[in-house]
């Protein structure tokens, strides 16, 4: 009972954390479809620099610790009077850009060769294709693996809390640093995040449900 | 050079890497002719049907299309592609897209129709291929005979002046073979263009004014189907008769 009382006195302040932690997810990855999709493009562009510059950024993005990626952003963007705030979105954005690159690469190239054809032989061009035809079919696909992603940048986004943002994670550390209990607020924190992801998973099914209704 | 002329094909070659598909093609279709392509799997009769949308880019040779030569580097090909009309084996209907939304999305996307002209063309165009009752339903719903003949009211949409059929019953149940058949015949009566690389040889001869038979990437033999399939004059010809009749 001695959690539950925590839980009771602590949930204003987790409640602030748990909006940080959504509102740094919700626009990081908002950015990185754009980049994802920009980057996917260069790599299926079949021009073999546009196809290297994609594989360089997804290399360093790969070969490199997240935690090191924000610090990196954290130090480089603040310095430039970027706010605490955009730097960590944007150190999260470039990183899931890269995997999100990849989830729009392998569906755009997952749809049937057919497809495209059909729409150049009615007199599309090749822009016009793809956006009418390949791409509402690509994103439909990709949607599962987005969602995936998406849970993730919401657990990763905990890494924020080394450059001293007050998200969901911070806020457990802190209040356990406080009381000497750290047990007691990583369990609490651990049932937001599963609350989190569970209200995010659930808005998935339904918006995957809604969009297969024509299969 | 001449305005009866569809389309006029001259010497084309093309090849895939080594394979060498498309040998000194020569061949002229005129206005409302019906023109069978026939030949073995890999007798380049598909390539041959694709390289006249520029589906497939020509290697050498010319494409004459409606007295204008074709210079596929320069030309705009999206301009010809308006003006033929093609007909898949696996129908490549849009899945994301109803049947009425199929049918429409060429005019309004490309041709900038505005949308409820497109929608009664479109209405009209179903009801020609006899399935107007499915213009809201998706494709998947629908048979295969019938996703054909959407994809045939897809591309008559654009009112082409030439209809292209990549062997368009291949993938067919043979039961729902004749209501895509009879839907190019009645095409084929009110004076379309038509190029169908077929295995269907009733209807090559009931429908074609004349057949070509390709074999290994060259023009082996051309006729009036009749003649061509009852009394072939090459001994290739008679070979590959005997096999699919």
């Amino acid at each position: 009972m001695d959690l539950l009382t925590k839980f009771i006195d602590t949930y204003p302040v987790f409640i602030k954390g748990m909006l940080l932690t959504f509102q740094l997810t919700v626009v990081a990855v908002f950015i990185a479809i754009f980049i994802g999709l920009f980057f996917a493009f260069l790599k299926i562009s079949k021009i073999k620099v546009l196809e290297w510059i994609a594989d360089i950024y997804i290399f360093l993005v790969r070969g490199t610790p997240l935690v090191v990626q924000i610090f990196i952003f954290y130090f480089g963007l603040t310095a430039l009077d970027i706010s605490q705030f955009w730097s960590v979105v944007l150190g999260l954005a470039f990183h899931n850009g890269a995997y999100i690159a990849e989830i729009f690469r392998g569906s755009i190239q997952s749809i049937d060769k057919g497809q495209m054809e059909a729409g150049r032989s009615l007199g599309m061009t090749a822009g016009l294709a793809m956006r009418r035809i390949i791409l509402p079919q690509a994103f439909r696909r990709a949607m599962p693996p987005l969602g995936n992603q998406f849970i993730i940048a919401l657990k990763d986004s905990s890494l924020a809390s080394f450059i001293g943002m007050y998200e969901l994670f911070n806020v457990a550390t802190t209040y356990g640093s406080n009381e000497y209990d750290y047990m007691s607020y990583l369990l609490i924190v651990a049932v937001y995040y599963l609350v989190l992801v569970l209200i995010f998973s659930v808005l998935v099914n339904m918006a995957e449900k809604k969009m297969a209704s024509s299969d | 050079m001449s305005e009866t002329y569809m389309i006029k094909v001259e010497k084309l070659n093309k090849s895939f890497g080594d394979l060498h598909v498309l040998k000194d093609i020569d061949i002229t279709v005129k206005e409302s002719d019906v023109v069978c392509l026939i030949g073995a799997s890999g007798s380049g009769k598909s390539t041959l049907l694709r390289c006249l949308n520029f589906l497939e880019l020509k290697d050498s040779g010319n494409i004459i299309f409606e007295g204008e030569k074709v210079e596929q580097e320069t030309h705009d090909l999206n301009k010809v592609r308006q003006k033929v009309g093609m007909v898949f084996q696996h129908f490549h209907l849009f899945p994301h897209m109803t049947v009425l939304e199929n049918v429409m999305e060429a005019p309004v996307y490309v041709k900038s129709m505005p949308k409820d002209q497109a929608k009664k063309e479109a209405q009209d165009l179903l009801r020609k291929v006899g399935l107007s009752d499915k213009e809201n339903v998706y494709p998947s719903k629908l048979s295969g005979g019938q996703k054909q003949r959407v994809a045939i009211a897809r591309a008559l949409a654009m009112k082409p002046d030439i209809m292209l059929f990549d062997e368009p019953t291949s993938a067919l149940d043979p039961e729902l073979v004749g209501e895509v058949l009879s839907t190019m015949k009645e095409l084929a009566e009110e004076g379309m263009t038509m190029v169908v690389v077929t295995h269907e040889m009733g209807f090559a001869k009931e429908v074609a004014d004349w057949a070509v038979y390709l074999h290994d990437g060259k023009i082996v033999e051309v006729g009036h189907p009749e003649d061509l399939f009852n009394n072939p004059k090459e001994e290739r010809t008679k070979n590959f008769l005997d096999s699919v009749l």
